[in-house]
């Protein structure tokens, strides 16, 4: 059976199990385009910027935990998925961003919207392709989605010149992937195994730390039974929130810089770690010479490099993380149960006592909204059941502290990048995989504007995402910074001139509603939620709020800025 | 944390772009490369590349994760940890005055050197062998006045061991 280039890769895509991909056409597309519209099994959403596309299909990747597409044209279309693919690098997310490219003939010769986006993008892909052979574009891109999805999943770029997609070949199914230089571990050391038991046996004051890993490997049962079984509290990273639920006793709330007062001292003061699918990023260990200073640690992570990076492990384990807590349940049961739990009341009393004495807290007042105020709300009346995706800033930090999520893949950020302007593509990506279910995004008035354009995509493609702007009038986290030591010398952060986020929502064929009174917050929630179609809901919240605890950059974890 | 010399000898794909996949690993992560050196194998598909870098042992760690984390890796050897035999090629263009010809002759005799062009006023001499004897025979030769020095990256091989 001959077929064209474009052809084969729209069979690709969908044998791929993808039913939804974002994109933008362009002059180096058009046949990709051209051949998407004949398929009703595959949906193409027409973003409306490039970045919007990539940011759509990492969310899309994690709220159906499948592979998210992004399609785009060469040149600047292709330049403008940089941002999201860097993203989706930092936080792990399995995702193939396909781009056109000039053909074959004319690369090299600065042809109209060419770009090296292979060499662009090379420190930001986990693997890239430029396909220069038409006998070989069926086999790229079955590994191309071999490689995102497996191992340590990541961003996968795929650049497809005008030629080769119009170059029609005898198509056959490619074999499954088999690569001699790429084999991931998935199955852990026995040996080490063996030792976890032990250590966990020998704790007295342990502490559980849930990464992005956990919710990537779906190990948020195995990962909670642990907790069960040795009484151990849990922490997380901001990318691991979900994987334990937060109404849990067990749950100390988050790790880090703007983590709970009962998490950071819980890590200061524990004698063992027992690190799932984490990095140490800077922002949650803060001093990395101060960080956790009586404790072993154990780290399970599928990637080799995230072990001794930034922290010494005793006890390091190379494997998927679900394999790896299967494998340690499977021997703590067949251990005596008082022996994984020695000594835990104590520990758990203290634990207890520093959230008492400092818990999460800010003071609502009667006149003005705070910000937090209206995310537990939120919380509240979504039952903690919502998609939650976020800007970048305090938006993002409220989000993690005070929507107590419970579930894994309902808490969508850009977490290792930190890109404002994620939220709202996010949302519509999510809500593309997950129609059923309600998403939020939490949003700053500050970063709303970095993707606003992407409203126009909600409503065409009646993908209703509910926005919930905290509108503060400044880009908070840095008025923040500038507050506590900079001498609140607010340069280049106040963004009082701001568009009128009702009428905005008007004119782009959504719903707006706009919130003054903290008497009216939950009204307003319940309003904009229950408003068919998508809904800005702009809560015109304190303006200098700050996010607390914070530990300063370079401080120990224990030594934090409180309320 | 102290510094040594490593060298690596590492397996790749032999693909358009796996040398820049490297290049921008170390570039991108701070990591410093002394020597580099690239070619095909008995096996068309697949090169080796030789590379020195000086760092502390928790970086080498890094850098051979790091690299055999890239998908064109196929594999990393670090040669430091074993017995190897290590070679570098260089050409050296000297001032050959007439007085110094005799001398320069003697040295190049010594290191087992050979003169692969003559002038009337210089030698170009090849020589091969390990750093140590590189940078023995250029101070040798340094009085005599160096015009010119072309030198490849290590190259190296584990020796078989109990055969």
């Amino acid at each position: 059976m001959k077929l064209t280039g474009a052809q084969i890769l729209v069979k690709m895509i969908k044998a791929q199990g993808v039913d939804t991909i974002f994109g933008y056409p362009g002059g180096a597309t058009i046949d990709i385009h051209d051949e998407i519209v004949r398929h009703d099994d595959l949906r193409h959403i027409l973003v409306r910027h490039e970045q919007g596309a990539v940011h759509a299909a990492d969310a899309y990747s994690r709220a159906h935990k499948t592979t998210g597409v992004a399609l785009v044209t060469s040149g600047p279309g292709a330049t403008n998925t940089v941002t999201g693919i860097a993203s989706a690098h930092a936080d792990s997310i399995p995702m193939v961003v396909f781009c056109g490219q000039v053909p074959t003939g004319l690369i090299g010769n600065d042809a109209f919207q060419e770009v090296d986006i292979v060499g662009i993008t090379r420190p930001c892909t986990k693997h890239n392709y430029l396909v220069k052979n038409p006998e070989k574009l069926a086999a790229t891109i079955q590994e191309a989605f071999y490689i995102a999805r497996s191992g340590r999943p990541g961003p996968v770029l795929v650049d497809l010149p005008k030629d080769i997609l119009q170059a029609e070949i005898e198509f056959q199914m490619p074999e499954e992937p088999r690569l001699r230089s790429y084999k991931p571990n998935y199955t852990p050391n026995k040996k080490q195994i063996a030792k976890v038991v032990q250590m966990v046996k020998d704790a007295r004051r342990p502490v559980i730390f849930a990464g992005g890993g956990v919710i990537s490997s779906r190990a948020s049962e195995q990962l909670t039974g642990l907790a069960q079984m040795g009484r151990i509290p849990v922490t997380a990273s901001l990318m691991g929130l979900g994987a334990f639920p937060g109404t849990d006793p067990l749950w100390l709330g988050m790790l880090g810089m703007h983590g709970t007062f009962r998490a950071n001292m819980s890590i200061g003061h524990c004698d063992l770690i027992i690190a799932v699918g984490v990095r140490f990023d800077d922002r949650v260990t803060g001093n990395i010479a101060k960080f956790a200073p009586h404790a072993s640690i154990i780290q399970i992570d599928i990637d080799p490099t995230s072990i001794h990076k930034n922290i010494p492990v005793q006890c390091p384990i190379v494997g998927d993380c679900k394999t790896t807590l299967e494998h340690i349940l499977a021997l703590m049961e067949k251990q005596n149960p008082a022996q994984l739990t020695v000594d835990r009341d104590p520990w758990l009393e203290q634990i207890d006592q520093w959230k008492q004495t400092t818990p999460l807290k800010y003071d609502q007042k009667a006149d003005i909204i705070k910000p937090q105020f209206v995310v537990e709300k939120l919380w509240e009346v979504t039952r903690g059941q919502a998609i939650i995706t976020t800007e970048v800033g305090q938006n993002q930090m409220w989000a993690a502290q005070y929507y107590h999520f419970d579930l894994p893949n309902h808490f969508i950020t850009s977490g290792g990048l930190g890109v404002m302007g994620f939220g709202l593509p996010a949302a519509i990506g999510a809500k593309a995989a997950c129609p059923d279910k309600l998403v939020v995004d939490v949003a700053g008035d500050g970063s709303i504007q970095m993707n606003i354009q992407e409203l126009m995509t909600a409503v065409e493609n009646c993908l209703d995402v509910k926005i919930v702007i905290l509108n503060n009038r400044f880009l908070g986290m840095v008025r923040q910074w500038q507050e506590f030591f900079y001498n609140r010398a607010y340069a280049c952060t106040n963004i009082e001139n701001a568009p009128d986020f009702v009428k905005l929502a008007e004119a782009y064929g959504a719903a707006g509603f706009r919130c003054t009174d903290p008497a009216c917050v939950e009204d307003t929630l319940r309003k904009g939620l229950d408003t068919p179609g998508t809904v800005i809901m702009d809560f015109v919240v304190e303006r200098e709020e700050s996010v607390y605890p914070m530990v300063p950059a370079g401080g120990a974890l224990t030594e934090m800025l409180l309320v | 944390m102290e510094t040594s010399r490593y060298l690596l000898s590492i397996l790749v794909d032999d693909e358009p772009g796996v040398l820049s996949r490297i290049a921008g690993l170390f570039s991108g992560r701070g990591f410093n490369i002394d020597s580099l050196s690239v070619a095909t194998t008995d096996d068309p598909d697949v090169s080796r590349i030789t590379m020195a870098t000086t760092c502390d042992a928790q970086v080498i760690e890094q850098i051979k994760k790091q690299l055999h984390k890239l998908i064109n890796v196929i594999t990393v050897n670090d040669l430091t940890e074993k017995k190897y035999v290590e070679r570098q090629l260089a050409l050296v263009k000297v001032h050959a005055k007439p007085e110094k010809r005799a001398e320069i002759l003697r040295i190049v005799d010594i290191f087992r050197c050979r003169v692969v062009d003559v002038g009337h006023a210089h030698y170009t001499v090849e020589i091969s062998g390990d750093s140590g004897k590189h940078q023995a025979f250029l101070s040798l030769l340094k009085p005599m006045g160096i015009i010119e020095i072309a030198s490849t990256g290590a190259i190296a091989l584990a020796r078989e061991m109990g055969k």
